[in-house]
């Protein structure tokens, strides 16, 4: 680089740079009509559950960009599994208030995000975070088209989560036995015992069941994981009726190589359509990671918005990936995501000042101060 | 330097043990690639957090301290360390110390340490102050050159014209740089060609290495890898090495598609030192530790010592009173 210029005032605003480099185009324009945008989704989702699904395409340019896509290999639409919310907020030090994350998710509902991780019907002696389930659940407004799963952990959290208006839920498995004794006190086997009661009920009531794997490429106790292991606790989720698993690089520390072998093992047992990867961006690498499962053929990410919620395994470490940067990635690769960036960097910003920290996300933090 | 094409990696060595606290640097275990293809075997990584980390510091640092940083990047395992920038102060306050810092450094053998030269009289003094290479700064982008050095790009080959037959003469190194390859903050697009063309000039002018640089960080993958196929019909890969600046987060992936493509150099900051003029509060260059930490992942040799190089980083930071960059140390260094 050069010297610092003092012409940076002539710079193009990081509006105009966004939109030329983010081809996001005008946010207003190119909405999709539900019927379009359902056909859409259906085509690159693989979703049996989404009706209606409204994308706000964020610009003509999205569709030209589908060509190269394709080209490139990789998909061409992405679903982001926003979990700010839950995973997120989980895991930050401040409680947030009710109304709070009610606020919050509902500004996330007008960003076009299809699906938003609400909350946690886990016991609030071990998730204080979460111990406002319930108020959460009935008070936000469940917008046409998005989908607000909940973490159930046994048949008694499934049947508080429907009681209170969930349509969709979700199980944690892991990938470690240590890792699944200390965090939910059972072993792998008897986890799956749970699992099994609870979608067995929500299959019987028509409700979507996503499952989680934890640990996926490696474990804060036990350290690396083979890739067989994932593959065995993925494949008895997907089994006992599971629409999709989520495979998560629980403390970061996955990288491009490991992320490929799992995939690959993984994927001999599950179609890549009914499977997602959920990184954490402890060691820098989470966009690295995706973009590796991306070229792999997976089309569904979890990410949180201004990549809230730390590691409680590395004190002061980062945690998930943020969503604003994987859309700036996927947006960069012409990937329609159906997300409008704009929406979700305010949303964070409201977040962040709700709980007072700094954003993690790098695309926040170089827009809002630009 | 790296292989391209079909080199499968290796099984590589178990890591050295470390203490038990860095969690996640057990897990830097080398992996069998052998489906990563075109992965290099090898990646040399140029450490330019001395000069362009540095240099986008808001505090200017003393002299010793500057020379201490040095000399601990030197003993974790680097062979490249671009010393300082023998511009004029005036322009570049941060690296007035120029011609101390590149005496009172150790050299050690086998280590480069380049400087940056914006012409010949640059040239003239970094030579008369020891230096053995020496680098140059293009850009790919007219606007972003006149608002950076005051001339065109044509201006700026006949200046580096210059400077690359005195070096020639002496027998000194001349690396190349491509700034704005990704995109400028003034023209915005930076078409594939007119990276192309740049890079193929100052190749053909005798630079042994061009460094395509993200100045702003606003690239992604796709547009890496348009650029470098592009580049690479001009000039060859092994004679190329990326530059990702991490403003917007994609640095690493970017990085990653660079490898894929055959690209076997990478340019990195310790502890993501410097700042983005661009977009202020924003960060800028990639961090040395997590870069290390992807390719020591991958089972790419590097020869780098993370510990040492962690050990460095922090250094810096204290002297700079400022929290690292790197993810990597901000997950070890708090356990």
């Amino acid at each position: 680089m050069g010297n610092v210029p003092s012409a940076v005032k002539h710079c193009l605003s990081y509006q105009q740079l966004l939109r030329e480099h983010l081809w996001i185009g005008d946010s207003v324009a190119g909405a999709l009509d539900p019927a379009q945008a359902s056909d859409l989704a259906n085509l690159y989702c693989f979703q049996p559950y989404v009706s209606g699904l409204s994308v706000s395409l964020a610009g003509y340019m999205a569709f030209n960009h589908w060509e190269t896509s394709q080209s490139s290999g990789l998909p061409a639409f992405v679903k982001i599994v926003e979990v700010g919310p839950r995973d997120g907020l989980q895991n930050e030090k401040v409680i947030v208030p009710t109304d709070i994350k009610i606020e919050f998710i509902n500004r996330l509902s007008q960003t076009g995000l299809s699906v938003i991780e609400v909350t946690s019907f886990v016991s609030s002696r071990w998730v204080p975070q979460m111990a406002d389930h319930t108020e959460v659940m009935k008070g936000i407004h469940q917008y046409p088209g998005v989908r607000y799963p909940v973490l159930t952990p046994n048949l008694q959290g499934f049947q508080r989560a429907v009681a209170a208006g969930a349509t969709e839920i979700s199980v944690f498995g892991a990938a470690s036995e240590s890792f699944s004794k200390k965090n939910i006190n059972c072993s792998i086997e008897e986890s799956m015992g749970k699992f099994e009661e609870v979608v067995k009920s929500a299959r019987h009531m028509n409700i979507p069941a996503r499952g989680y794997v934890s640990c996926a490429l490696g474990c804060p106790y036990e350290g690396s994981i083979t890739p067989q292991k994932v593959t065995e606790v993925s494949k008895r989720l997907y089994g006992m009726g599971c629409y999709e698993i989520s495979l998560g690089d629980t403390i970061g520390v996955g990288t491009p190589g490991s992320m490929k072998r799992m995939l690959e093992s993984v994927m001999k047992e599950i179609p890549p359509g009914a499977l997602a990867v959920h990184c954490h961006d402890t060691y820098g690498q989470a966009l690295a990671n995706i973009l590796t499962a991306l070229q792999m053929g997976i089309n569904v990410v979890d990410s949180a918005v201004s990549g809230l919620g730390g590691c409680p395994y590395a004190k002061g470490a980062s945690g998930n990936v943020a969503t604003e940067d994987l859309i700036y990635m996927l947006n960069g690769l012409g990937l329609n995501t159906g997300v409008n960036l704009h929406k979700v960097m305010e949303a964070g910003d409201f977040i962040c000042k709700a709980v007072n920290k700094t954003t993690n996300s790098k695309v926040a933090r170089a827009s809002f101060n630009a | 330097m790296g292989c391209r094409g079909a080199c499968w990696a290796k099984m590589a060595a178990m890591r050295k043990a470390l203490p038990q606290r860095l969690v996640g640097l057990k897990f830097l275990r080398a992996v069998s690639t052998p489906s990563m293809g075109a992965l290099p075997k090898r990646v040399k990584i140029v450490e330019v957090g001395p000069r362009d980390g540095l240099q986008n510091e808001k505090d200017v640092v003393p002299t010793p301290v500057k020379i201490k940083l040095i000399d601990m990047l030197s003993e974790a395992g680097l062979s490249v360390i671009e010393a300082t920038s023998f511009v004029s102060p005036k322009w570049v306050p941060q690296m007035a110390d120029h011609t101390e810092v590149l005496k009172g450094i150790q050299k050690f053998p086998g280590i480069n340490y380049p400087v940056l030269v914006p012409n010949l009289k640059g040239f003239e003094a970094a030579v008369a102050a020891g230096a053995k290479e020496v680098a140059v700064f293009g850009a790919a982008s007219e606007l972003f050159m006149k608002k950076n050095i005051n001339c065109s790009i044509e201006e700026s080959f006949q200046r580096f014209d210059a400077v690359l037959k005195a070096a020639r003469s002496a027998s000194i190194s001349v690396r190349g740089y491509v700034s704005c390859a990704l995109g400028c903050p003034y023209e915005g697009k930076i078409s594939p060609a007119k990276v192309a063309e740049v890079t193929k000039k100052l190749y053909s002018m005798g630079c042994y290495e061009i460094s395509l640089g993200d100045t702003t960080g606003v690239g992604t993958p796709g547009i890496m890898k348009d650029m470098l196929s592009a580049v690479m019909q001009e000039v060859p890969p092994a004679a190329l090495a990326v530059h990702c600046h991490d403003t917007y987060g994609q640095a690493l992936a970017n990085t990653l598609m660079a490898l894929q493509m055959g690209v076997s150099v990478v340019d990195s900051s310790v502890a993501g030192l410097g700042g983005c003029p661009y977009a202020q509060g924003a960060s800028g260059n990639l961090a040395t530790e997590d870069l290390v930490y992807m390719l020591e992942g991958l089972g790419i040799h590097t020869g780098v010592n993370l510990q040492k190089l962690l050990e460095a980083g922090n250094f810096i930071c204290q002297a700079l009173n400022r929290k690292t960059g790197s993810k990597v140390a901000q997950a070890t260094c708090k356990l």
